[in-house]
């Protein structure tokens, strides 16, 4: 039996002449926060879609519990446990909170033992314990999702997940748009989730946020793997410095001159 | 049930400091019915103050206004659920004649029996608003586009194919045959389509001095037309299946945010398409109804009614950007439609205001629908 829960292999995708990916290789262990870093264009967004199975893969092999698959859609990776939440969250601000938990997955009883229809009063109190769970605590279930607060957004789209059954979450920059308090709430989300025995994929260009809750780091550069580096192995300051390409940094420094980080 | 639930899962947590109540009152206006049905009672009001004395709110008057509502909230439905879902068929009015003319055109020229033909109608209209909604979704064009091809096609199609086949614009019989006579004779067509209920009842009211008779003693109204009754059952319909059933909120989600709703897994394409199918139906309804009830058809039937759907969604609360909307408050849409067209007639206001008072009426329902959605739905100042 593998150690790792989710692996890529050696993977590359090309889009027409583009390299989008070449011969990366990222393995997840289980129960561990695995940090993804990258600049813009580094090629993130693709290694996100080829794991949460919008892409498949046109070299290299991609493993759950060790054995190959081939996703074809986003639905097969769900079926796997691999949840993704997407920067836009797939939540939609008009409707209420538990109608965007259950969005797509509705559940279901029989009014006079015939007619199905949406069991809203299940709905509605499952929402909001799942959320209370995650520390969000929601008053109404109808309120609409449009009324809460990016962090909460952030919370909501991550309790769904892990509602739904997902043993891997797949997190693409959650704390990119949010306040600094509201970054440490889904920082605190990411820990807790890995207590639940969740593996986690955390993409983010804030080695700031990756280093506290991250257990490995993987660095991506131009469509390339830099390398994955243990925790112990690694300073919060080398991480900086790698992602930021070193020597590129070095020259920004000195052009603003005073100005450290 | 719902709040015994939520109290007891509540009671274990801390309280939040930055929640408040939310009365009733205030969860009525965040209903997005709530403008319509406020632009009911007003119009009402006006009506009663206007026109009360008039016989406006008899029972013949109210089935007068009530049919033109109802003939109007049909289409409104599939309007209001389309509209939900993020899109809009422009061809609606241009459907109601084509449909028609599917339904006279296989009685009067082939000979059929007149319930085939009105399959015949139902199954062509709705392969064109499969054809409407595969084509949205195909080319990712703006519905506005593609439903206004269909606008003039459709609409063409009606007059080019009636004058092909029987030299007519307007059909109502054909030698020996007489389209409303072959209607009244098919047993399913009549049943379903034809004449009124509850003419008893009336018959009962007016001998009892209730309602106005005639000098034979049976009602002034004939009793409730059939329209009134497919109204109701189709916006009863309508508002359950929004509301209560998961197709409810496939519908929502793929209107509110069709890449989210996409990214959960929901079946984008077949909702949609499925959505121009109902509003293709609707119009066939529609269309079937009036031509029982005329005993014709005709190349130009359905004029603009595509936009009067739309208006009567947009009051009923329905944002076109779609996400958001009652098939309840398009039923209420309708309502004030009917009671403005007929209304007027019963006041001394000339009637070429009729379209004026509708445009104020349509501008004032959507800044007040937006006003209370902000304030409410949304709870922002």
């Amino acid at each position: 039996m593998s150690d790792y829960i989710l692996q890529l292999e050696n993977i590359s995708k090309f889009f027409g002449p583009v390299i989008a990916l070449s011969g990366v290789t990222l393995r997840l262990k289980k129960g561990e926060v695995h940090c993804l870093l990258g600049d813009n264009g580094a090629g993130k967004s693709t290694l996100i879609k080829t794991l949460a199975g919008v892409h498949l893969p046109d070299k290299g092999q991609y493993l759950i519990d060790g054995t190959e698959v081939r996703l074809r859609s986003p639905r097969d990776a769900l079926d796997a446990g691999v949840a993704t939440v997407y920067q836009d969250l797939a939540l939609v601000p008009l409707m209420s909170v538990a109608r965007n938990f259950f969005m797509g997955r509705e559940p279901i009883r029989h009014l006079l033992g015939l007619v199905p229809v949406m069991d809203h009063p299940t709905a509605e109190r499952i929402a909001v314990e799942k959320l209370s769970e995650m520390g969000i605590r929601v008053r109404d279930a109808g309120q609409m999702v449009g009324t809460m607060s990016g962090g909460e957004k952030q919370c909501l789209a991550i309790a769904r997940a892990i509602y739904f059954g997902a043993r891997v979450l797949i997190l693409d920059e959650p704390t990119a748009a949010l306040g600094v308090k509201q970054s440490a709430n889904v920082l605190k989300l990411i820990v807790k989730a890995r207590a639940r025995g969740i593996s986690v994929i955390f993409i983010t260009h804030n080695a700031n946020h990756a280093y506290p809750v991250g257990d490995s780091f993987t660095l991506l550069n131009r469509g390339q793997s830099m390398g994955t580096y243990a925790k112990a192995d690694i300073s919060k300051e080398a991480l900086l410095d790698m992602m930021a390409g070193g020597a590129e940094m070095k020259t920004l420094m000195e052009d603003l001159e005073g100005v450290t980080i | 049930m719902v709040s015994a639930n939520l109290s007891g899962t509540s009671a274990n947590l801390p309280g939040d400091e930055r929640m408040r109540e939310v009365g009733s009152v205030r969860k009525l206006l965040a209903r997005p019915e709530f403008g319509a049905m406020a632009g009911t009672l007003l119009v009402v009001a006006i009506f009663v103050m206007a026109a009360g004395d008039s016989g406006m709110f008899s029972a013949e008057g109210t089935v007068n206004w009530g049919t033109v509502a109802a003939f109007l909230g049909i289409i409104a439905v599939g309007a209001a659920l389309l509209m939900i879902a993020g899109e809009f068929d422009l061809s609606v009015g241009s459907m109601i004649g084509f449909a028609g003319m599917m339904v006279a055109i296989p009685i009067l020229e082939w000979g059929w029996a007149p319930s085939l033909a009105v399959v015949f109608a139902f199954a062509c209209a709705m392969a064109l608003g499969w054809l409407n909604g595969w084509l949205v979704i195909k080319t990712g064009l703006p519905s506005f586009i593609v439903t206004l091809a269909f606008f003039f096609i459709l609409r063409g199609l009606s007059l080019a194919v009636a004058v092909m086949l029987t030299g007519k614009t307007i059909l109502s019989s054909n030698g020996d045959v007489v389209l409303r006579e072959a209607m009244l004779v098919d047993p399913v067509v009549s049943a379903l389509f034809m004449g009124h209920v509850f003419t008893d009842l009336f018959d009962t009211l007016s001998a009892a001095g209730w309602m106005a008779a005639r000098d034979d003693g049976t009602a002034l109204a004939i009793g409730v037309p059939k329209v009134v009754v497919w109204w109701l059952l189709l916006t009863a319909v309508g508002a359950f299946v929004l509301a209560r059933t998961r197709a409810g909120n496939w519908i929502l989600s793929v209107g509110g945010d069709a890449n989210a709703a996409k990214n959960v897994g929901i079946p984008v394409a077949r909702v949609k398409i499925g959505l121009f199918m109902f509003t293709a139906f609707c119009a066939t309804l529609f269309a079937v109804l009036q031509v029982a009830d005329a005993g014709s058809a005709a190349a130009d039937r359905g004029l603009q009614k595509e936009f009067e759907a739309i208006i009567a969604a947009v009051i009923g609360g329905c944002l076109l950007t779609g996400g958001y909307g009652s098939v309840i408050g398009a039923a209420f849409g309708a309502l004030i439609f009917g009671m403005v067209q007929i209304g007027i007639g019963y006041t001394s206001i000339d009637n070429n205001w009729y379209r004026v008072f509708l445009g104020v009426m349509l501008l004032i329902a959507v800044l007040f629908n937006n006003f209370i959605r902000r304030r409410y739905a949304m709870g922002k100042q």
